[in-house]
């Protein structure tokens, strides 16, 4: 086992080089100019201005040369500054991580835990199947984006209940900031848990080992739970594994509609701003963060499954 | 389950939209500033939030007078504070005094001093300090201390905007002089105002920043040590919340007092809000000098035909556009000089819509024809068609050119939209000039003089590596004059009718098709009093300390 994981880890490394290298010339050969949009919006800086903050910046200089500085700098444990924010890129990007992963994190729990109940139930009694089929449709259809509206207005404008978003000020519990975008969030990934796991749950439910715990008069939660559950959660911590990651993009929709600062509108905003060091340094952070979490569920699937074997 | 009413109420209760003191205002914008730093990158979200926390020399006012914010008098040749003199090298130079405000503190209480105008001077004269517009610095090529509170800059260059000291902003000497004389080029990074922000020392204004949460808010309690008058609130929230809907959700909710104009809702979004709350909130529509306009490139063959560019404005029902869209809160433009701007010419030619005098022109250009698709020919065949370039995603233009392409087509004139995002269209497609007309907005100052956008040397170009901003690729000799003497008619009554003749000979050439003037929504709560939105670059935050409570 402390084959596989240095393995998989020597793997995870190579494999974020490989990344960090082409994030890098993708956004550098973007088109546009940051200090072309910078002089757009300020009628005193020139020419001389925009050339003398070009070199300032280091974007004078060519792509190559730039990836190399960047990759040296790192090997001394330097993430660089962001030009965005005139802060240590690292510590620009630590806050915004935690959020999103508390956010993540509780919304992820959610999803699974309500999607796999609702998936267990379709399972166990066919004839509510075709509501948790409902219910898993409507789930992926509505937009997060206007979920997110539709809850701000009646939970935070009509009833005033909650905040509307942004982050919790100070003196301020942050529970409350996180209810609506959690809720919009696990609403928009319950579906595919609740679909999974009814697939394997009904599935799991016709191996012979349940007959014989059923014929051995083990009630019908124990069944579900004790015998069929453990065989039906392998494939779907693949789905939770694969999810962390697709997970930011939906944080993206609901960062930007709850205006809650957090990984994916910094990750935009690096991107369309050039910023090079937060950008890369937040790429590679989502990189890392869907790699570990794939790694965590193929040890799990291996603690579930002992006839998984690589 | 029974549990769960009672978590509501706590969540209730934790919601910020409970009560909070009146000492506190909390304010809504749609930006973060990039740093704190006054004099690093130019950004409407950090002149708003520094203009509660830190007091420039000088400022435009509400009035458009340039006013003294941390000096004593504005600087004249009357008042002798400006002496005309001739430099060392002997060009025409000016020495232009200052003396800053008595009782002017740092939050720590240290008195701000010559020393600190110094410091601000020399670092800016040290390009490699990469402070953001340096021609203020390149042109201060001396900096005299007379007292403590007393500079004198000698400038190279005279124009009638010497008093004027723009960014030039006091800096804590005794905080950043050593950061920066440690590394000149690394003092971007290594600045107080964004390692240390929350230090008094660095905020001399009514207000300083005392929190910041990095992309979210940014907290600002009272200077003890301000000794002009005294600011009725004890806290300013800034949050910031860059989707406008999310934001006039938080003002619904409660969680916003109000919504700056500088940074907040669109006009078509304010004015549906308006309509829906106005028992709760004053709105108030303050005309600026942002200036929306079509670019024409004048190097395409059809546009370079003044006949065209007559017609284009002639049959483009502009008012009717600013009235439907914009509820006419938006001054139609007939120039680039904004009708507030002392340098407007009320009698300047305009262009009313007249669609048979637009058609009589296009005839005359030789587009008589109309094919079966309504669009003109001439007789070569060509067909009278243009691409029309916006910034994708921006609504509000992309309304507007869809309307104008309506128009348009009824003048058998065909445009074809092809937009592109603000960073390709602003760093790419613009600066090369590959476009053919192009909706975009230029913001300026009182009496801006454009030169860099109709002086034909502005014209981006390979060779100038496509620096300029003469975009349009304008050229006429008699602008060149006047744009190279306007700025050193010091008289204002000697610079009037050199400014009404920019205005005709644009008005009458059209390099570009003026379209209006941005309007910038306020969103007040029914309680607060005494902001005075400028309308230019200066944010009504540089005189927060009128603010009051009904």
């Amino acid at each position: 086992l402390i084959g596989l994981v240095l393995r998989r880890l020597a793997q995870i490394a190579l494999t974020l080089l490989l990344l960090s290298a082409v994030f890098f010339f993708l956004i550098g050969l973007m088109p546009g100019d940051p200090i072309a949009v910078a002089i757009a919006g300020d009628p005193k800086l020139g020419p001389e201005d925009a050339a003398r903050l070009r070199a300032l910046h280091g974007l004078d200089q060519p792509l190559w040369w730039r990836f190399a500085a960047w990759l040296g700098a790192l090997a001394q444990g330097e993430f660089g500054h962001s030009r965005l924010f005139a802060q240590p890129a690292a510590q620009v990007l630590w806050p915004a991580l935690l959020s999103t992963l508390q956010l993540l994190g509780v919304a992820l729990a959610l999803a699974a835990s309500l999607g796999i109940a609702l998936g267990a139930l379709a399972a166990a009694r066919p004839r509510s199947a075709g509501a948790v089929d409902a219910l898993a449709i409507l789930g992926q259809s509505v937009p997060a984006f206007w979920l997110g509206i539709l809850l701000i207005i009646l939970f935070a404008v009509e009833l005033g209940w909650l905040p509307a978003g942004g982050a919790p000020g100070e003196g301020q519990r942050a529970l409350g900031f996180l209810v609506l975008p959690v809720a919009t969030l696990a609403l928009a990934n319950l579906a595919a848990y609740a679909r999974h796991g009814a697939a394997s749950i009904a599935h799991a439910l016709t191996e012979p080992h349940i007959r014989t715990a059923r014929a051995r008069g083990a009630s019908c939660a124990r069944v579900l739970w004790g015998h069929a559950f453990p065989n039906a959660a392998v494939p779907l911590l693949q789905v939770a594994a694969l999810d962390a990651g697709a997970l930011v993009g939906g944080a993206l929709i609901t960062e930007t509609v709850f205006a809650r600062p957090g990984m994916g509108k910094l990750l935009y905003d690096a991107v369309l701003g050039s910023d090079f060091n937060l950008a890369l340094l937040a790429l590679l952070l989502v990189a890392l963060v869907t790699m570990l979490a794939t790694l965590a569920a193929d040890l799990a699937q291996r603690a579930l499954d002992p006839r998984v074997v690589r | 389950m029974r549990k769960l009413p009672a978590l509501f109420l706590a969540l209730a209760l934790a919601s910020p939209a409970a009560a909070q003191p009146r000492d506190t205002l909390t304010i809504g914008i749609t930006q973060f500033p990039s740093t704190f730093h006054p004099n690093i990158d130019s950004m409407a979200a950090k002149s708003y939030v520094l203009g509660f926390a830190r007091r420039p020399l000088t400022a435009y006012d509400a009035d458009w007078r340039l006013a003294c914010l941390a000096c004593e008098t504005v600087p004249t040749l009357a008042n002798g504070l400006a002496a005309l003199e001739t430099t060392p090298e002997g060009r025409a130079g000016i020495r232009v005094t200052y003396r800053l405000r008595e009782g002017l503190r740092w939050a720590d209480g240290t008195p701000v001093s010559s020393e600190d105008l110094r410091f601000a001077w020399e670092a800016g004269r040290a390009f490699e300090t990469g402070f953001g517009p340096a021609e203020f610095y390149r042109s201060a090529y001396e900096l005299i201390v007379v007292d403590e509170r007393t500079v004198t800059l000698r400038f190279d260059r005279v124009t009638f905007e010497f008093a004027s000291a723009g960014d030039f902003t006091p800096l804590p000497a005794r905080i950043e002089r050593p950061r920066w004389e440690a590394d000149r080029r690394g003092y971007r990074s290594r600045t107080g105002y964004d390692t240390e922000t929350t230090n008094p020392a660095l905020w001399n204004g009514p207000f300083r920043i005392t929190s910041v949460q990095a992309g979210a808010a940014i907290t600002l309690e009272r200077n003890p040590h301000w000794n002009g008058a005294q600011p009725a609130f004890r806290r300013i929230v800034v949050r910031t919340v860059e989707n406008t809907p999310a934001l006039e959700a938080q003002l619904l909710a409660g969680q916003l007092d109000m919504i700056a104009g500088e940074l907040g809702l669109p006009l078509d979004q304010a004015t549906a809000l308006e309509r829906r709350a106005q028992a709760r909130f004053r709105f108030h529509y303050q005309p600026g000098l942002i200036y929306e306009h079509i670019d024409l490139n004048l190097d395409h063959p059809l546009l370079a035909d003044r006949r065209v560019r007559h017609a284009l404005i002639l049959s483009a029902d502009r008012a009717q556009i600013a009235q439907r869209l914009f509820d006419g809160r938006q001054p139609l433009a007939h120039t680039s000089v904004n009708p507030l701007d002392p340098a407007h010419d009320s009698g300047v030619r305009q262009w009313p819509f007249d669609l048979a005098r637009a058609n009589a022109l296009l005839d005359e250009a030789g587009f008589r024809e109309r094919g079966a698709d309504g669009i003109r020919r001439n007789a070569g065949g060509e067909r009278l068609a243009f691409e029309f370039m916006t910034t994708a995603g921006n609504r509000s233009r992309e309304q507007v050119q869809q309307v104008l392409q309506g128009m348009w087509r009824q003048a058998g004139v065909e445009v074809r939209i092809r937009n592109e995002p603000p960073r390709v269209f602003f760093g790419e497609t613009l600066n090369r000039r590959r476009f053919q007309m192009a909706m975009f907005a230029w913001i300026s100052s009182p009496e801006n003089v454009p030169r860099t956008t109709l002086h034909s040397d502005e014209i981006p170009r390979a060779e100038r590596n496509w620096s300029g901003q003469n975009y349009m690729g304008f050229r006429n000799a008699r602008m060149d004059e006047i744009l190279e003497a306007l700025p050193e008619i010091l008289e204002r009554e000697a610079r009037l009718p050199v400014w009404r003749e920019l205005q005709a000979i644009y008005a009458e050439e059209l390099p570009a098709i003026p379209l209006w003037f941005r309007s910038d929504a306020h969103v007040w709560p029914a309680w607060l009093d005494g902001v005075r939105p400028t309308g230019h670059l200066a944010p009504s935050t540089l005189w927060a300390e009128h603010w009051r409570l009904r």
